[in-house]
């Protein structure tokens, strides 16, 4: 091994491979930022929704967990105190003056304080909290199924979707407020619930108070809090910047089940 | 290895094909299909690697069990802090003991600039630090991996590719003992030999193609919180949804751990008589080196 080009050869083969390394990366990078590619890795979204309702059923049960599983504190995420001063004003009082807004393409309108939703069927699970990314917490939660706040409003046969109006702004200036949407299917589905107790006490304002929605078969930004107002669309095109919800705005999946 | 074009190549009794041709002549080793997919393989598990990483940095912790706040500290944990003097360092913590890994996990310098993140920004897609783009990236090419994969298997029973040339024989399986022995002194076959794999390709192959790579789907599947509904919950047979997470990150590594060692041997055997091999198919039989 004395070839006096060997040592130049392997620096020259070294530096060739980083550079190729990164304008690959680069190369990525670019993609990333392009127009027509995000749109060409967005074209299995549906499949993703597709497979996934066709290999677990629509009516399919998250798993459910015992108190022993129990996280010792289910952390908050997002948003954990709301600036708005409408809702620090509901706060303050407790929620005594909180009504949850239903309407769009329903036939039956309505408004639902704290005490007529927890007078609906409720369901109480202790289901997993996964976040999109990456990390799980369990938890208890208790609250009015969302299929019966649907049977009271009695949805149009065009409502496709329910979209969830939050109060926490997501900029700054307190503009560009938290949303989500989900299909008939979740929202019909046992275990979708708008909670109203998490581990058996009143839901805190970290995590959503007073109602925060439960979609389990979904990632953690499904799980709109500081729920205030239900809409019944049949499309979420002109909502927001039309992709479904806030995250779903800024390039994350709208449907979040994987 | 072949197909049914070159009849001469079918295990271990099979006549050469032309005794007599001359040392250059080139062999056919690898048929069409299984150079297609060996390529887009290589391709799609390189970019499920990269956003994988990415998407891991989202929240760089490994734990155990169904949940991560269950008392239990992460087995794994990537992140910067400040060292006793103030100045920014990037760790990694493996079952408790701490690595200072600044440079290269946890804290990293891009021209010149320090940024906080678990894998460097030369090993992710996208580069920076965006969870959304690398879902996009990673689900597309999960796609394409499954498809081009299953095509494999498929392929790989039907053509009789599995039984012909991946499945050790008995004397393969009797010659473990020596073929540990001629990789250790990196002696390769010649003649003949060099146109099958020899039992430890044979079993490595095997093990990335009916266990890895089925793992690590099934692990990524059992990440989704939809496809955890099946069976009541069958991520728990696996130990939890973190455990699941944690066999994905592992199984992604031994698989580049595969990778290392199967690069190795291509350039120790020959480097760019394997690369043709893979991309015309042809292959030129190395011959015993004539004594001294």
């Amino acid at each position: 091994m004395h070839d006096p080009d060997a040592g130049a050869r392997r620096r020259f083969l070294g530096r060739l491979a980083a550079s190729l390394g990164a304008f690959g990366v680069a190369g990525c990078d670019r993609l990333s930022q392009s127009d027509w590619f995000p749109k060409l890795l967005a074209s299995v979204e549906p499949l993703n929704h597709a497979a996934a309702k066709l290999v677990t059923g629509r009516r399919a049960m998250a798993q459910e967990f015992t108190p022993a599983d129990l996280s010792p504190a289910f952390r908050s995420n997002g948003t954990a105190e709301p600036d708005n001063a409408q809702y620090a004003a509901l706060a303050a009082n407790h929620f005594a003056d909180y009504a949850l807004d239903v309407g769009g393409l329903v036939a039956k309108p309505r408004r639902f304080t704290l005490a007529e939703l927890r007078a609906l069927p409720s369901r109480t699970q202790i289901t997993r909290h996964d976040c999109v990314e990456g990390w799980s917490a369990i938890g208890k939660w208790q609250g009015a199924k969302l299929s019966a706040v649907l049977d009271a409003v009695e949805p149009a046969p065009a409502a496709r979707y329910v979209v969830f109006h939050c109060a926490d702004p997501m900029e700054q200036d307190g503009t560009s407020p938290y949303y989500e949407s989900i299909d008939m299917d979740d929202a019909y589905h046992v275990q979708t619930l708008l909670a109203y107790a998490l581990n058996d006490a009143p839901l805190p304002v970290k995590n959503g108070a007073p109602i925060r929605l439960r979609v389990e078969r979904q990632l953690g930004y499904k799980h709109a809090k500081y729920v205030m107002r239900l809409e019944l669309v049949e499309s979420f095109a002109t909502i927001g910047e039309g992709k479904g919800g806030y995250w779903e705005d800024q390039g994350y999946q709208w449907y979040a089940g994987i | 290895m072949n197909d049914q074009a070159n009849p001469a190549v079918s295990g271990i009794d099979a006549a050469p094909r032309a005794p007599a041709a001359p040392s250059r002549s080139l062999y056919y080793r690898h048929a069409l299909a299984v150079r297609v997919m060996h390529w887009i393989n290589a391709v799609a598990l390189t970019l499920m690697l990269m956003s994988g990483l990415q998407i891991f940095n989202a929240h760089p912790a490994l734990y155990v069990g169904d949940s991560s706040y269950s008392g239990r500290p992460a087995w794994l944990e990537i992140g910067a802090r400040e060292d006793a003097q103030g100045k920014p360092i990037g760790y990694t913590r493996l079952f408790g003991h701490e690595f200072i890994t600044t440079g290269v996990l946890g804290l990293s310098t891009d021209d010149a600039r320090m940024y906080a993140q678990g894998f460097p920004s030369w090993l992710t897609i996208p580069s920076h630090q965006w969870l959304a783009m690398a879902r996009s990236w990673h689900f597309f090419f999960a796609w394409v991996f499954l498809i081009n994969g299953l095509c494999f298997i498929v392929y790989t029973i039907a053509s009789r590719h599995l039984a012909r040339d991946l499945l050790p024989t008995r004397r393969d399986v009797r010659g473990i003992g020596t073929s540990i022995v001629d990789h250790l002194h990196f002696r390769h076959p010649v003649g003949e030999e060099a146109k099958r794999y020899n039992v430890l390709q044979k079993f490595a192959y095997l093990t990335v193609i009916f266990v890895l790579l089925p793992l690590i789907v099934l692990m990524g599947l059992g990440m989704s919180p939809r496809l955890d509904t099946l069976f009541g919950g069958w991520v728990g047979w696996f130990g939890g949804r973190q455990t699941v997470r944690s066999i994905h990150f592992i199984v992604a590594w031994l698989l580049v751990a595969f990778v290392l060692i199967h690069v190795f041997e291509v350039i120790v055997t020959g480097f760019w008589n394997n690369l043709r091999s893979m991309i015309t198919g042809r292959y030129r039989i190395p011959q015993e080196k004539p004594h001294a």
